[in-house]
């Protein structure tokens, strides 16, 4: 079956709009806030973020990244992973809400990872999960706090996210795993 | 009564194709269609027919390190390989330096059977440079030796070699000397070059070969003796060799099988199973060595069959051994370094082989070769076929083979001893049978070859 | 990648991937739990035939952040020697359980032979082996010229004309021949200095530029000048005259040291012959980058031992 688009370009940037709203509501105003994104695209979506809550608020909100490799539970069962740079922002974590992006969130030891991870880092004051899909699936009690869209699906269906930063193109597709 | 024994349809050395009937421990009859009988009947249908085998070169451990041969192991492991003689070198344990050691030894070699042992005795007592050893009392003991070698060891001192060289002239003697300054070579892993630079191995410099030849020749011209040089392994001392003999020095040179083939490349992995003593060399080299061989500046091949335990060369490479076993693949290594290139035919093998060392250690029996009245040593061999050597075509006790699991021609598939089979089919003949055989030789009469 | 035996089998982009990966392991010095889970519940044993405190310790600092277990085996002398034997030793530590071997011996070749040998299945890094390599110094090396160089924009960066003189006894040196390979694949130039009787046989096949004059060296104003050690049997073994004369025609001293550019390094892999090879001012100036090489060290092993551990590739 071929690949079925789920977001264009227009409702990727609506979903993060959306968000940025979202995390501002729930954070009442944009104090505080750290965003970091788990590479790769992670990453790019944080640094979205951090600029749509900027011009929302009018105020400039750190972001960074936090690589996860070191803490993943299959280190020992698939080929080695090279790690991509962590850069945690000026001011860095203590006592700060953390808010962790991610693309999707599936089983939920990405993000299980990434709890490890700041907590070798130092020790915000609350943590917090923006993910632009939730695919479902979930091994472990990780529940996000932000979703730019519920996307069912079965587990041998792919979901490809592709963002203009890395990819050249944008959209986020599903579709049912050859392999 | 021993053993009659019929080939039928060998080929010489020169490509004739002929019967070869053995009587009382001697060749009877030579030609097409012999009618006799026979105790035992050969088919030589595709096999050369090579006299005996002499090796100049072989270490067989006894007495003192039977763990890495014994001379019924060794005997063996030269049967085999189409070896009906050997001269074993004195650095056992007692060295032999005296009448004793040489006669148990020889005496050992004779109650086995498979081969006629030559002990060497050493030039110095003990090994140790300092003096020389009871050269005389070698000579005129039962084993009548001939040749003298403190080889492992360098007769280092000039003026040690120069009266070992004219002593020697007393009993007919040769000195068989293995070239290598000693202070150039402290430590030495390898051949040194840009190799032995890269893999952080101490190097072995050719200088340290061929300022000892060229030292020997020039001390043999002016005393006027004989020198035999051991394992010739550079292109440098062929040059200093074929210049010596253009004087008319009386020098003889000889040359491994794993000379001729391999080169220092092979230890840059390490692996100690090619760390040997002198040590492979260059390519330059093995292209000067087969030439010299070929051309006659390099008389004969010999061994240095140098069996050791497995944990001596199981464990990295500077606190391994040096040595390599080689009576087994000896044929079969000359046949795919010179034979099959084209620079030598069988009838240069027989002559660089058996007829040539067989003289420079003045060992009877072997200047005709396989001719009627010669006594019977001789060996079949099937240079057709090609097999992956491994551990299971070695007969001796070490295993520190450098070509395990490489491709080589050939195959001894008969040998005779004196009249007695050795070898049949492939495979040895049991120990019993043979040191039998030996006795009924003796008892017979026949001639000590 | 499986072993870690020597720096000639590196190809550009896996060293570069090392030192990538080793900035990474830097940064976690500068944590507050400067501990990664990645190799925890992993054995690294450190195998040391010869006596060596700095290597080991950095090779057991980088292990215990990565929160691996470490054994320290030192096992004085080579089979040669009645001791047990290296593969006696490798069939212990199999039995153990040890997941990466580290070893550092006095023979050259013992890391591959105890690599090829399969009396043990894990993961084998040279950590010095006689005069041939000492794969995680070169490394190290590298990455303190990269990160003078380029600072906080190394990553992904090769030495792409950089200039390294290497001076001493480039003859009995592993550290040399480390840094000759990986420099120059790395894209820097080489060249030695030292007397001819402290040069291998057939140095003019090696990838490098050879002087004996070190003034005229230093003249051309190289990046970065790295001075090896004299070690004191080699002064009785007839290399050169004596220490006075070595020190006076090849030694780092303070008027060579004014002759460098400010910004150039001096670089000594330990320890030093202060004095000898290298005087106190050049070793204390601020172009020595000696501490640095240690801290470097640790990142680097950290690295090393990660790649090599961590996913199937610690397996086989």
């Amino acid at each position: 079956m071929p690949a079925r688009t789920v977001l264009q370009q227009a409702d990727i940037t609506r979903a993060l709009t959306r968000i940025s709203h979202e995390i501002l509501e729930s954070n009442r105003g944009p104090d505080n806030l750290v965003i970091l994104g788990i590479p790769t695209r992670g990453v790019v979506l944080a640094s979205r973020i951090g600029a749509l809550l900027a011009g929302i608020s009018g105020t400039p909100v750190p972001t960074g990244a936090l690589d996860v490799t070191m803490y993943r539970d299959d280190l020992g069962r698939n080929p080695t992973r090279v790690p991509s740079p962590t850069q945690m922002p000026v001011g860095g974590i203590d006592g700060k809400t953390v808010v962790l992006v991610d693309d999707v969130l599936y089983s939920g030891r990405t993000i299980r990872a990434a709890l490890d991870a700041l907590g070798g880092i130092g020790r915000p004051a609350i943590v917090r999960l923006a993910t632009l899909i939730d695919r479902g699936h979930r091994e472990l009690p990780i529940r996000p706090d932000f979703v730019g869209k519920n996307l069912p699906s079965a587990q041998n269906e792919r979901i490809n996210v592709h963002l203009e930063e890395i990819d050249g193109d944008e959209f986020v597709t599903i579709e049912e795993a050859t392999a | 009564m021993t053993e009659t024994i019929l080939v039928r349809a060998a080929t010489l050395a020169d490509g004739t194709s002929t019967d070869i009937l053995v009587r009382n421990g001697r060749i009877a009859e030579l030609g097409r269609a012999i009618f006799a009988s026979a105790d035992r009947l050969i088919d030589g249908a595709g096999l050369i027919a090579l006299p005996g085998l002499v090796d100049l070169h072989t270490h067989l451990r006894e007495p003192g390190f039977e763990q890495s041969e014994t001379v019924l192991s060794g005997s063996r492991a030269a049967a085999i390989g189409g070896f009906t003689a050997v001269h074993a070198m004195a650095n056992t344990s007692p060295v032999a330096d005296t009448a004793g050691v040489v006669e148990q030894v020889m005496s050992l070699g004779d109650r086995h059977g498979y081969v006629t042992v030559r002990p060497v005795g050493a030039v110095t007592r003990g090994l140790e440079g300092q003096q020389l050893s009871e050269i005389g009392a070698m000579a005129n003991s039962r084993a009548r030796v001939r040749m003298f070698s403190d080889d492992g060891k360098c007769v280092s001192d000039p003026l040690l070699m120069r009266h070992a060289l004219e002593y020697v002239k007393t009993f007919g003697g040769v000195i068989a000397q293995h070239a290598q300054e000693p202070r150039l070579t402290e430590g030495a892993q390898m051949n040194e070059g840009t190799l032995s630079g890269e893999l952080g191995l101490a190097g072995w410099p050719a200088v340290a070969e061929e300022a000892i030849i060229a030292r020997d020749v020039l001390l043999a011209q002016h005393v006027g003796a004989r020198l035999h040089v051991c394992h010739l392994s550079t292109a440098g001392s062929v040059e200093v060799v074929r210049w010596a003999k253009a004087r008319g020095i009386d020098v003889t040179a000889e040359v491994t099988p794993h000379h001729l083939l391999l080169t220092e490349q092979l230890a840059a992995s390490y692996d100690s199973r090619y760390k040997v003593n002198p040590p492979l060399r260059r390519d330059e080299d093995v292209r000067a060595v087969r030439e010299g061989l070929a051309d006659g500046t390099i008389d004969i091949v010999a061994t240095d069959h140098a069996p050791h335990p497995v944990e001596a060369k199981d464990c990295e490479w500077a606190a391994a051994a040096f040595g390599m076993v080689g009576l087994e693949s000896a044929l079969s290594v000359v046949q795919a370094s010179v034979v099959d290139t084209g620079l030598l035919d069988w009838a240069d093998v027989a002559r660089v082989f058996s007829r040539t060392p067989a003289a420079i250690g003045q060992l009877d029996g072997y200047d005709r070769g396989i001719a009627v009245g010669a006594p019977a040593s001789f060996t079949l061999y099937d240079p057709s076929v090609s097999r992956v050597f491994e551990t299971t075509q070695l007969r001796g006790k070490g295993i520190n083979s450098p070509y395990l699991s490489t491709t080589l021609p050939g195959r001894v598939v008969t040998t005779v001893h004196r009249g007695h089979a050795t070898v049949l089919d492939g495979e040895l003949v049991d120990a019993e049978t043979v040191a039998a055989a030996a006795r009924a030789l003796d008892q017979a009469g026949a001639d000590h070859g | 990648m499986k072993h870690l035996l020597s720096t000639r089998d590196l190809s550009r982009d896996e060293a570069i991937t090392i030192l990538d990966v080793a900035e990474d392991m830097a940064e976690v010095a500068d944590r507050e739990v400067r501990k990664l889970p990645a190799l925890r519940g992993k054995t690294v044993v450190n195998l040391f035939f010869e006596d060596s405190t700095r290597t080991r310790i950095s090779f057991e600092a980088a292990a215990k952040r990565l929160s691996a277990d470490v054994i320290n085996f030192s096992a004085k002398g080579s089979s040669v020697s009645k001791g047990e034997s290296l593969k006696d030793t490798a069939q212990t530590l199999a039995a153990i359980g040890a997941d990466a071997v580290v070893i550092r011996h006095g023979s050259s070749g013992a890391p591959r032979v105890l690599a090829d040998s399969g009396w043990i299945d894990a993961p084998v890094i040279n950590a010095g082996d006689g005069t041939h390599e000492h794969p995680t110094q070169a490394l190290l090396d590298a990455f303190t010229i990269r990160r003078r160089i380029h600072g906080s924009e190394s990553r992904g960066r090769d030495l792409d004309g950089v200039s390294v003189t290497i001076v001493g006894d480039i003859l009995h040196s592993r550290v040399a021949r480390s840094n000759t390979w990986l420099l120059t694949t790395l894209g820097a130039s080489v060249t030695f200095v030292a007397p001819a009787t402290l040069l291998p046989i057939g140095v003019e096949n090696w990838p490098v530029a050879v002087l004996y004059d070190l003034d005229l060296a230093l003249a051309a104003h190289p990046d970065v000048v790295m001075m090896l050690r004299i070690q004191g049997e080699r002064m009785h073994a007839a290399y050169f005259p004596n220490a006075r004369e070595y020190s006076r025609i090849w030694g780092l001293d303070d008027a060579r040291l004014a002759l460098l550019a400010a910004d150039s390094m001096v670089m000594h892999p330990g320890p030093m012959n202060r004095g000898l090879e290298i005087s106190a001012g050049a070793a204390d100036s601020p172009r020595s980058t000696v501490l640095e090489q240690v801290a470097n060290g640790v990142s680097i092993r950290m690295a090393v031992l990660y790649l090599t551990l961590s996913g199937e590739g610690g397996k086989q």
